[in-house]
């Protein structure tokens, strides 16, 4: 039996602290109300006792004032309590900019990551303190959920979405991953650790190992290797739409409509493309459905996001179209 | 608190109240005070049951809104492999059949042995022409993928499903599968549901033969008449969300 | 107090014993008891699977069975106690026996559906059986897709159609109920004059007939999808997986309502008769069980906050869960006004509603931190939901139920059981049940996910409490069996009232004859009118 019998978990992320205030809030409620009551029923059942069969209770229907004061009181409690915790999962639902992108691939029964310098890792994630990271999270089989109880995150990992989840981690040290979403045989063994090491640390980290390829390049490498390039061309004369500086616009449908093009959005373009074409163009491209995997798609979609438009004076970025 | 009631007593039948004909004696069943109370209780129970059924076939509306909504070129696409006339001639053989069952329920208000019989008859058959023609038309999916009439494919969907034989390519094809999902899953509940009535609506039929209702007594005949619109609304639906999303 | 009671001649046990006068009945009082018998079997099941979680548990390493096997064990342990047991506890049993006794009628609306119910429980009770014991389900009571279409290789299109049979059981039910209740009433028997027990159970049978059905249809999509490979939910083929839980959540969440209303319903009752007074703000709680009914189906996204759902969705159904909250908090607090002045007796029944009242009160409360968006993220599938849960549907519906077989089981039986053996088993099941769930919440904050097999060292410690409290659990359990087993043979017989009870049940031989009443009853009081109550002439 293990020595150690911890009461509280560790608090390891930036917003950690918030869902405990909140958390220990709730905790006051629920104090507050279950001894009140509790002590108003051990109290009424003993003053209150049956003495004698001839014992003659009063005769009370109830009262609106004290019904009121019972539903509006907990009324309060409960809003207050609602848009606190509103709060807190906008702020967690919302990266920084500044975040840095992990893309999280979960497949029955390991969790396969890769950071944005192209390094991968099995069950094993290492960050940086201090830096926000963001997780874009996907499956390849079943659903998962990527849980790191001391950071207080949690998403599922549904095959066929990308969910974003991100955490700014706060303290040095090694902490639980977990797959929360049951998911087969071998759900408990879906486990692994997040390392949170100084800045200095994890640079040293990256540059251990042989150098990765990083997702830009693997997906520019894909980009021509599936010929998406024949079609997808820079200049406006292909049979597709440009790709350049579309990451992150809006665009418009072929339907009327208009989505922004996000993650999941490049993503639904390539295994599904006539699902939303875009407005000018014909639903002529195949899908890919099957020959890629959700890791090359996640590079192909690093790579068109990398294509943005090069600003005046800015050097265009690296896996930009040369021609 | 004041004993003020909405509804009022249920039945202020007098107690131990006892019924009165004879032939109204053998229709009442023992847990109820009188025949006006066995009746509502038992509409109100058919209608507590249609309730439940339109939960029932509720997911699976769902289920099509959400995914014609995802996916509504495909339905579209998929929508074109439907005869609309075929189901348009079913929809009026349903709507035919809801007429002669609607007959047969006025036939019993009325006394009319005879036309009760007959009118419960014309439905099964109305009933049974439409489920012909379902076999028909589910027949002409079914067919192997290499016959060549003009909707001959595997549309079932499943491992063999093959939209390519029908012009429905990659992407479209595997959200027409979705389609056929629907159609088949949605078409197929609707089936059984009259598979499930017609043999009723026959026992009751040969109840009325026998001469079992009477113009104060025909509960079963309203109950399954009841029962027979609501499978035909079922239907109403079914018809333009399967068959005319195309735009033919 | 003035005579002695004796056992009535005329009953309608007194019509014989044989299989035939209990398998082809049609008296709700018969198949009520056809139910208790049917449901404790499947109790005592899913109790043994219980057994065999905990017993995994108290090692972190899994050293106690293979991660098949423990999967297999959580899987059978809730689908025999979620639909098994649990949905079919109280309406099934107590309802069946009562509502006709309660608002005097002969019997419920459809006897012959009544009982053709009880057959439809047997069946999808024996193909889930066969499903779970030859081969196994692994993939949870939820039945999550894709996991459970694509992957899973167990039965799951065998227990996928028995559910759905028994499915058609609960709905069948809940018709019975909503005819009955509208149409059977005494006269004299207005809406506002009905017992509590009765507006649960039209609440309840509300949700039975227009939940189930979502879930049958839903659980023959995931059988036709593994049969005919349909991919409603697949990806691979354009399917949705996440709209499999919002069809299974609509009803799932709403079958949680199912199982404690009843359980609140037979609490009112209690309170009341043991308190000896009327109940406070009756139409308060009868109300605000048609709104937990009402807003129960409009919750059901707030299993799903960590599926990638869009933020302002979630804030919809946070914000609609937090509703749904009130009205139980109403209950709650009309309950403890109650006992207030009243002639408070510590009869068993009335120890189980002490219980209910602690223990439902922690597991309503808890579901503060599930409904809350900030805080169900870290929560939520921990053992913290594992804990909640079962603080409502163990602590709360089962107290309910074992508090109304006790009071009830003299107008069943009409036989008394042994107070002392039955006050000490309601204390046990009560530590029991502390030491068993309690030490979850402390498990799911720490971050233990449910359904693992194997655990980090770190958290043994509260699962060996855990595993010490299931085993008192176990045993408290085992004792009414003993106790009220007995009372069939060797009990004093209970005359028509032995609580001083208000309510047309008591008015009635215990146990009653097969057509209720002799004569059928005209209401003419307010209900719970205990100023004017018969005192305990007949208890002993």
């Amino acid at each position: 039996m293990s020595p150690s019998f911890p009461v509280l978990p560790e608090r390891a992320s930036s917003v950690a602290g918030e869902v405990d205030a909140l958390f220990f809030f709730i905790v006051a409620v629920t104090i507050l109300f279950t001894v009140g009551i509790s002590i108003a029923i051990v109290f009424f059942a003993i003053k209150y006792r049956r003495r004698s069969d001839a014992d003659r209770p009063a005769d009370i229907h109830g009262s609106l004032l004290l019904e009121l004061t019972w539903t509006l009181i907990p009324l309060g409690i409960v809003v207050v309590m609602f848009v606190w915790g509103a709060k807190v999962y906008f702020h967690m639902n919302r990266p920084p900019d500044d975040a840095m992108t992990v893309s999280v691939v979960g497949k029955r029964w390991m969790w396969k990551l890769q950071h944005p310098t192209g390094q991968r890792e099995i069950n094993e994630l290492h960050v940086p303190v201090g830096r926000a990271v963001r997780l874009v999270i996907t499956s390849e089989d079943a659903i998962h959920s990527f849980f790191v109880p001391a950071f207080r995150i949690k998403k599922d990992a549904v095959p066929g979405r990308y969910n974003v989840a991100w955490f700014r981690a706060t303290k040095v040290g090694t902490y639980h991953l977990f797959c929360a979403e049951y998911c087969g045989t071998e759900h408990s063994r879906m486990t692994g650790r997040v390392v949170v090491m100084e800045p200095d640390a994890y640079q040293t980290w990256l540059a251990g190992g042989p150098p990765p390829e990083s997702p830009v390049v693997a997906g520019e490498k894909l980009f021509t290797d599936l010929n998406c390039i024949t079609c997808h061309r820079p200049d406006n004369a292909g049979r597709g739409p440009v790709l350049v500086g579309i990451f992150g616009r809006s665009v418009k449908l072929a339907s009327g409509d208009t989505v922004v093009a996000d993650e999941a959005y490049v993503r639904e373009s390539i295994v599904s493309p006539a699902s939303k074409v875009v407005a000018g163009y014909q639903p002529v491209m195949p899908t890919f459905q099957g020959q890629v995997t959700e890791e090359q798609l996640l590079a192909l979609v690093a790579y068109i996001q990398s294509l943005q438009i090069p600003t005046e004076g800015a050097p265009a970025p690296a896996g930009a179209p040369q021609r | 608190m004041t004993a003020h009631a909405p509804g009022g007593p249920a039945h202020p039948a007098p107690a131990g109240g006892h019924p009165g004909s004879a032939r109204a004696s053998e229709a009442l069943q023992h847990q109820f005070t009188d025949l006006q109370q066995q009746k509502e209780a038992t509409t109100l129970g058919m209608w507590v049951f249609i309730a439940q059924e339109v939960l029932f076939f509720g997911g699976l509306f769902a289920a099509y809104a959400v995914y014609r909504n995802m996916y509504p070129a495909a339905f579209s696409a998929g929508s074109h492999h439907l005869s609309w006339k075929i189901g348009f001639a079913n929809t009026l053989v349903l709507i035919g059949s809801s007429f002669t069952m609607a007959m047969a329920v006025h036939s019993a208000a009325i006394g009319k042995k005879k036309r009760i019989v007959a009118f419960l008859l014309a439905t099964v058959l109305l009933g049974s022409v439409f489920l012909g023609v379902k076999y028909f038309e589910y027949g002409e999916k079914i067919r192997p993928c290499s016959g060549d009439g003009p909707y001959a494919g595997c549309l079932v969907p499943g491992e063999r499903f093959d939209a390519s034989a029908v012009h429905l390519e990659g992407d479209e094809g595997r959200h027409a599968q979705i389609y056929f999902s629907l159609y088949f899953g949605m078409t197929g509940l609707h089936a059984l549901h009259m598979i499930i009535g017609m043999p009723i609506i026959l026992g009751i039929a040969f109840m009325a033969w026998r001469g079992r209702y009477s113009p104060e007594y025909h509960s079963p005949v309203e109950l399954v008449g009841l029962y027979w619109h609501f499978v035909d609304i079922i239907w109403i639906f079914l018809f333009p969300l399967l068959y005319l999303i195309g735009a033919h | 107090m003035s005579t002695v009671a004796t056992y009535p001649k005329d009953s309608f046990l007194s019509g014989g014993w044989d299989l035939k006068s209990w398998l082809l009945t049609k008296d709700h009082k018969r198949i009520g008891i056809l139910y208790l018998l049917s449901i404790s079997a499947m109790f005592v099941l899913g109790g043994l699977y219980a057994g065999l979680i905990r017993w995994n548990l108290l090692v972190p390493d899994g050293s106690h069975m293979s991660a098949d096997t423990y999967n297999k064990a959580f899987t059978a342990h809730g689908v025999i106690m979620v639909f098994f047991f649990l949905i079919p506890s109280i309406p099934a049993v107590l309802g069946n026996f009562l509502i006709p006794l309660m608002i005097g009628a002969k019997d419920l609306a459809f006897p012959k559906l009544n009982l053709l119910s009880w057959y439809l429980y047997v069946l999808g009770a024996a193909i889930t059986l066969y499903a779970l014991l030859a081969g196994g389900l692994d993939t949870g009571w939820t039945f999550y897709t894709p996991y459970s279409t694509v992957f899973a290789q167990s039965n799951v299109e065998i227990a996928a159609i028995g559910i759905f049979v028994a499915g058609f059981s609960s709905i069948l039910t809940g018709l019975n109920f909503i005819v009955t209740i509208h149409k059977m009433r005494a006269p004299g028997m207005t809406w506002f004059r009905m017992p509590l027990f009765v507006w649960a159970h039209y609440a309840t049978a509300i949700i039975q007939v227009l939940g189930t059905p979502v879930i049958a249809i839903t659980i023959l999509l995931v059988a036709l999808e593994r049969i005919f490979h349909f991919g409603f939910f697949d990806p691979n083929r354009g399917g949705d997986p996440i709209l499999f839980q919002h069809l299974f959540w609509f009803y799932s969440h709403p079958a949680v309502y199912i199982m404690i209303l009843p359980s609140m319903g037979v609490i009112s009752e209690l309170i009341t008769c043991f308190s000896r007074k009327r109940i406070f703000g009756y139409s308060f709680i009868a109300m605000s069980s048609l709104a937990i009914a009402a807003i129960g189906f409009l919750v059901w996204a707030h299993h799903m906050f960590v599926s990638g759902m869009a933020v302002y969705s979630a804030m919809v159904f946070s914000a609609l869960t937090y509703l749904v909250a009130i009205p139980s908090a109403i209950k709650t607090f009309n309950w403890a006004a109650t006992l207030y002045k009243g002639s408070i007796s510590w009869a068993t029944p009335m120890i189980y509603v002490f219980c209910f009242l602690g223990l439902f009160l922690i597991g309503g409360l808890t579901g503060l931190f599930l409904g809350n968006l900030g805080t169900d993220v870290h929560l939520t599938d921990t053992y913290f939901v594992v804990a909640h849960f079962h603080y409502i549907m163990v602590g709360g519906a089962i107290m309910g139920y074992l508090g109304g077989i006790h009071f009830w089981w003299p107008k069943i039986t009409g036989r008394r059981y042994s107070e002392a053996w039955s006050r000490l088993s309601a204390v046990l099941i009560f530590v029991g049940f502390n030491l068993t769930f309690f030490p979850q919440f402390m498990l799911g904050y720490l971050g233990m996910p449910r359904r693992y097999h194997v655990y980090p060292e770190e958290f043994q410690v509260l699962n060996v409490l855990s595993t010490a409290g299931a085993t008192v659990l176990g045993f408290g359990y085992l004792f009414p069996s003993f106790y009220l087993v007995y009372s069939l043979f060797k009990g004093e017989p209970a005359g028509d009232n032995p609580w001083g009870a208000k309510g047309l049940e008591w008015t009635t031989t215990s146990p009653p004859p097969t057509e209720n009443f002799h004569q059928i009853p005209v209401v003419t009081e307010e209900p719970y009118d205990y100023a004017k109550a018969p005192k305990e002439k007949d208890a002993v």
